[in-house]
């Protein structure tokens, strides 16, 4: 009996990779290297900030739930840098289709920001896939756990998109703070309005 | 004192007094808000009437470029099915300054027929799954139900898509 459950588990997590739904909590999360906006490659699992894990957030420069939540991307890697959990921000848009997500464009706003993070671009536009973010932003927590980044919270930032002042619920913010504290995030899974990412193969 | 005053002139000028009258009834009229805005607990109504009616709810922003470009997808359905039992309202996720004059601009350039609304919920967390569990948040995203049939659609409609996808769901 056990062994058809075990079996069956499999299938599923074959399938849910086939149909490409991406990440979900407990999983672990695999390699990726991408170009930043100075020019050097950053790859997760060479990361030394990652001391401890990383808050890896799918975000782009034009989206304006993204905009809405610049600062507080800032903030969140102010607060949890120093204490092993880095922001890597990632742009999974494709340029062609947006022309203010261009690298270049990235290289713009990281400077007017001084986006204190990496902001990385998912050219190629796997790295988005594999994770299976829908939409910007999209925020994967992960913890590092022998040597493994697994998957510990997937979500929005906090409840309120338009007024920082206004939050009541600091979902990410909770979740690294479980972490720190040894414990597990909860909620690990939360949603929120999101722009699409721009993907000429997106459905339509 | 000064109220006193005021009062005491109402009766002494009546004429000046209507004047005052039509001029803050009118100020009134104007700023009302030409779009209705709705948190999610009185929008929920929208999301599960039983009738002959097909309702097409999509979720859009001014700003949200897929959605923009599936517009005129539900002006011809609009214009194409005005005899059909089907309702359509496009459920703005818009926020920020000027929110109805920027709307009101937007459906006066993309010449909108249909019923447009403000949902002003920020905590999405909290209802997108009352939406459909599918859904992840992403917009565009359009539910199409009537009391048969139910199914939502996190994509960007053509018109032929839509046509085909609604006529699935007319009741005659």
């Amino acid at each position: 009996m056990k062994k058809i459950v075990f079996i069956n588990l499999f299938i599923l997590a074959l399938f849910s990779q086939a149909l490409g739904q991406g990440y979900v909590v407990g999983d672990k999360a695999e390699n990726f290297k991408l170009k930043n906006v100075d020019g050097e490659y950053i790859s997760l699992y060479n990361y030394t900030p990652a001391e401890k894990g990383a808050i890896v957030i799918f975000t782009c420069n034009h989206c304006p739930y993204a905009i809405a939540y610049e600062d507080r991307i800032i903030e969140t890697d102010q607060k949890f840098r120093s204490k092993g959990y880095p922001v890597i921000a990632i742009n999974p848009n494709d340029p062609e289709l947006v022309p203010e997500d261009s690298f270049e464009k990235m290289q713009v706003r990281a400077r007017e920001k001084s986006f204190p993070y990496p902001y990385l671009l998912d050219k190629t536009q796997e790295v988005y896939k594999m994770y299976g973010a829908k939409r910007t932003p999209h925020v994967y927590l992960l913890n590092k756990e022998n040597g493994d980044f697994m998957v510990s919270y997937i979500g929005t930032i906090d409840d309120n998109y338009k007024d920082a002042s206004a939050v009541e619920k600091q979902y990410l913010d909770d979740a690294v703070t479980a972490l720190l504290n040894g414990d597990k995030p909860n909620p690990d899974f939360t949603k929120a309005i999101g722009c699409t990412i721009k993907d000429k193969n997106y459905k339509k | 004192m000064y109220l006193k005053k005021n009062i005491k002139n109402m009766f002494l000028q009546p004429k000046r007094f209507i004047l005052s009258f039509i001029f803050i009834a009118f100020s009134v009229s104007l700023s009302a808000q030409k779009y209705p805005v709705y948190n999610f607990e009185t929008f929920t109504p929208m999301l599960g009437k039983q009738s002959d009616t097909t309702y097409v709810i999509n979720f859009w922003a001014t700003w949200c470029r897929p959605c923009v470009k599936e517009m005129p997808a539900f002006n011809n359905l609009q214009q194409e099915y005005k005899d059909n039992k089907i309702k359509i309202i496009l459920v703005s996720l818009d926020f920020g300054n000027d929110l109805q004059s920027k709307i009101e601009r937007f459906a006066q350039i993309h010449k909108i027929k249909s019923t447009i609304i403000i949902l002003d919920d920020p905590d999405s967390n909290s209802w997108i799954d009352k939406v459909d569990s599918n859904w992840s948040g992403a917009i565009p995203a359009t539910l199409i139900y009537n009391k048969n049939k139910r199914k939502f659609y996190e994509q960007s409609f053509t018109y032929e898509d839509l046509k085909s996808t609604v006529n699935q769901f007319i009741i005659k």
